[in-house]
């Protein structure tokens, strides 16, 4: 089966414009939700303050557990429903009491002073000290941080320096693509929404690394072509491989997405934002960067990644 | 080509078999020989598959710090007094000092004499001049500093570490996280309540005077006589469960502490069958506790834990067989505990709780089905994508994610790995992921094939090109997969360790064992057309 013809010659170079204009739009989306609502969200990870799951045996509502919690000292809480069934809630306050276990007895008693005896199971409950957040942030930025110098070293080494700015410039694309998305649409930061972002991070330069072969590959076969033809040669010819390899990530992602539950469910979001950027931006992104590049620079250059390429 | 087949065979087989060993106690833990369970842990399940507590407790350093410089400065003291210098006083300065107020030029020289021949590890500063006295001060090294605190988090690690051996948890894990923050897992707790008690408690045993001629009505006001301080006896009444504070005033002095203790047990009182905590000194404790009764019949002491006053019993009798007994109103657990903390000794320094996750078996149990129907539908739906794209073909490629997928677990298990959630994400992860490398290469095979290669050269120019491509994305995700594993912990680590481990087995079974399937198939045969 073919899913993309072999001769297929889609201009994607030519739609570049286009593709910046698009890219700006999700970026400026992203960071207006981002400035209008100060900043990104952060769960307990990084924000500090307390979290309690709770199930109860039979569906209730919010507004229903916020009253029988009325009187318990919480300080600002907030409710919220996990999951689908609307017998699961999530409860978190501010307060970092170190006496987590005290506030879990109080609310499973409030509650089930409201609900009956044996009603109410704590599931998970987790304290993080803001001290603790604090550090926890600032090694969350240093990880994402570490991982695009590494990238950037070893690409400058394997390639050459410019198609490491344009990898990392195509990451940073889709990091705030993702940053944007998450704050769009209401959801919180936590500490394996890192992970997912590093992963993401790791996917994309996959993806633009195997364009960015075919280009210097091909730079040596072609040379005369000119470079904006080479780069649409290369993104046609890994086309129907990046389609195959996205498609079966996405099936996968989607899967741990609608099967994985709620505790994974930002991490699983993350990703399926991540790799739909992910391969968006090292076709419209990332290979038309080198372009950018060499045009800049009066379009002397063709003929040095050639030599390049060559050498790697 | 045959002899390399044969070679190559069995490496892959030699894999498998010790990915079977290695996996087997997993699966079928009960059923196998003693000495195969034994030697191969099943695969480890994090604190958020299995239900536990993690726990951050951060070590207040400065306070160690403090209580040395203030026990030396009571051994100043009483050497002061031993070789009659004459000061005006003697205390703590904030900045890590001892101050020692004198009246003339002679005694400064002779309090630095002192100082310097009995505590080499202070420093004299300039000494400061205030109304006609001479203030000496002396001041803690940076390299002291330094080593008392690190002494009080190692010590404060043994110390937590005893008390969670006998607090009878399987498998926890106590470590260092920074210069002042321990990390404790505690996997499958049941009362995690009670492991906060335990953990939490900085278990300072003193034996203090009462001092009997002061009020405690005054104090409570603010009027205390110096050299006591003010305590308050916990009283709980059996009946209501009302918990009532008796102030007493006590001298500052500690009379004895429970650096010497041999041992605590408890025991059950007889005549109101109630539990309380029978403590034995070791043989210094024993003779300072015989000198202490001796001296103070009729008198009361007070028995402080954490500065709260559990009794005050009289001394009737000077007691010479090193054995006192503790008793307040608790119940058998709360005795129990006060036994297991006591006989673990106390902490050289109060600690906090920065960090508490504690997650109920019940979740954990959820988020492993959730996670295992993940991992077969993204499965199923990669297997089926690349079965109908590349036919045959595909269906190598699906045998090998399959091992794939095997090995991963076996890995874990080897390295004796900890399988998290976002573990089992990473997993997922990589089965989508790791078909890349085959794609890359069928994609290049079938390039080559519309040149017009035969079967055999496409292959062999398909994995030819490929793979330095493989080789260069698959590098790009482990650099951030090893950033991340340096800066996770827990879930967030067992995620790094998945996705790196998957991207080394994936590189093994896509590109070799993929290879051996193809060159197995074609072996001397001649074939024209390829199901690709």
């Amino acid at each position: 089966m073919e899913l993309i013809k072999p001769n297929i010659n889609i201009d994607f170079v030519g739609r570049r414009k286009m593709a910046i204009c698009f890219s700006l739009l999700l970026i400026l989306v992203g960071l207006a939700s981002l400035i209008f609502k100060g900043g990104p969200s952060y769960g307990i990870d990084f924000a500090g303050g307390t979290l309690v799951q709770i199930k109860f045996t039979e569906a209730t509502d919010a507004a229903a557990i916020r009253e029988a919690l009325g009187g318990v000292d919480l300080g600002s809480f907030a409710v919220q429903r996990f999951g689908e069934e609307g017998d699961e809630f999530l409860i978190r306050a501010q307060n970092t009491s170190a006496e987590l276990e005290g506030l879990s007895h109080a609310m499973t008693a409030a509650l089930e002073g409201k609900y009956g005896a044996g009603s109410v199971e704590v599931r998970r409950a987790e304290m993080v000290g803001p001290q603790v957040g604090k550090d926890l942030r600032e090694k969350g930025l240093m990880a994402v941080l570490y991982a695009m110098i590494g990238i950037l070293v070893y690409v400058s080494w394997r390639f050459e320096f410019r198609y490491a700015v344009g990898a990392v410039i195509a990451l940073l694309h889709d990091v705030v693509i993702t940053l944007g998305a998450f704050s769009l649409f209401n959801m919180e930061i936590d500490l394996p929404v890192i992970a997912a972002f590093l992963a993401i991070i790791g996917y994309s330069l996959n993806d633009t690394i195997i364009v960015y072969d075919r280009i210097r590959e091909n730079l040596g076969k072609h040379s005369k072509e000119g470079l904006a033809s080479v780069i649409n040669h290369s993104i046609n010819e890994t086309l129907s491989r990046t389609i195959l390899t996205s498609g079966t990530t996405l099936l996968v992602v989607a899967a741990l997405f609608i099967f994985g539950g709620g505790v994974i469910h930002t991490f699983a979001f993350a990703l399926l934002v991540g790799i739909v950027i992910g391969t968006y931006s090292s076709i419209f992104v990332a290979s038309p960067l080198l372009l950018f590049w060499e045009n800049r620079k009066g379009g002397q250059g063709a003929g040095k990644i050639a030599t390049a390429g060559g050498k790697a | 080509m045959a002899r390399s087949l044969k070679l190559r065979g069995g490496l892959v087989l030699l894999c498998l078999l010790l990915s079977f060993i290695s996996l087997a106690p997993t699966f079928w833990g009960g059923s196998l020989p003693g000495w195969w369970a034994r030697s191969f842990d099943p695969i480890h399940l994090g604190l958020d598959l299995q239900g536990g507590m993690h726990l951050v407790l951060g070590v207040d350093v400065d306070k160690a710090v403090e209580s040395r410089l203030d026990s030396t400065l009571d051994q100043v003291e009483s050497l002061l007094a031993e070789k009659d210098v004459i000061f005006k006083r003697a205390e703590r300065l904030p900045g890590e000092r001892l101050a020692v107020t004198v009246y003339d030029e002679d005694s400064g020289k002779a309090v630095d004499a002192l100082m310097q021949e009995n505590f080499p590890t202070l420093e004299a500063m300039t000494l400061s001049q205030e109304g006609g006295y001479i203030q000496k001060n002396y001041r803690l090294s940076d390299q002291e500093i330094v080593n008392i605190r690190d002494y009080a988090i190692r010590q404060a690690l043994e110390t937590l570490r005893n008390r969670v051996d006998q607090f009878g948890v399987s498998e926890p894990t106590l470590q260092m996280q920074s210069d002042d923050r321990i990390l404790i897992q505690l996997p499958g707790i049941q009362d995690p309540d009670r492991a906060i008690a335990l953990l939490g408690k900085t278990a300072r045993l003193e034996f203090k005077m009462v001092a009997e001629d002061a009020n405690p009505e005054d104090a409570v006001n603010g009027m205390l006589p110096p050299g006591t301080q003010l305590l308050y006896e916990r009283d709980v009444n059996r009946q209501t469960g009302e918990v009532r504070e008796t102030p007493l005033v006590v001298y500052e002095k500690t009379a004895l502490t429970g650096d010497l203790l041999a041992d605590a047990q408890v025991r059950i009182d007889t005549r109101f069958n109630e539990p309380y905590v029978g403590i034995d000194f070791n043989p210094v404790g024993a003779k300072r506790f015989d000198q202490i009764t001796a001296a103070n019949v009729g008198k009361r002491m007070a028995i402080v834990l954490d500065d709260t006053v559990y009794s005050a019993p009289v001394i009737r009798e000077r007691i010479s067989g090193g054995s006192a007994q503790i008793s307040g109103a608790f119940n058998e657990q709360e005795a129990t505990d006060l036994a297991i903390v006591l006989r673990a000794g106390s902490l050289p320094a109060p600690v906090k709780i920065l960090e508490n996750r504690t997650v109920g078996p019940s979740l954990g149990r959820d988020s492993i089905n959730q996670g295992i129907v993940s991992v077969v539908v993204g499965g199923l739906l990669v297997v089926l994508g690349m079965a109908i794209y590349y036919r045959l073909s595909g269906l190598v490629a699906n045998i090998v994610l399959v091992l794939n997928v095997f090995f991963i677990l076996a890995l874990l298990s080897l390295f004796k790995a900890t399988l998290t959630l976002p573990g089992i994400a990473g997993i997922v992860l990589t089965i989508g992921m790791a078909v890349d490398a085959n794609v890359l290469i069928f994609e290049r095979i079938r390039e080559e094939l519309r040149l017009g290669k035969t079967v055999r050269n496409a292959i062999d120019a398909g994995y030819a090109k490929a793979f330095l491509t493989i080789i260069d994305a698959n590098v790009t995700t482990l650099i951030a997969a090893l950033v991340l594993f340096q800066f996770g912990t827990g879930p967030v680590k067992g995620f790094a360790v998945t996705l790196s481990v998957g991207i080394v087995s994936s590189l093994f079974t896509a590109i070799f064992v993929s290879r051996l399937i193809f060159d197995l198939f074609l072996g001397n045969r001649h074939i024209k057309r390829m199901s690709i």
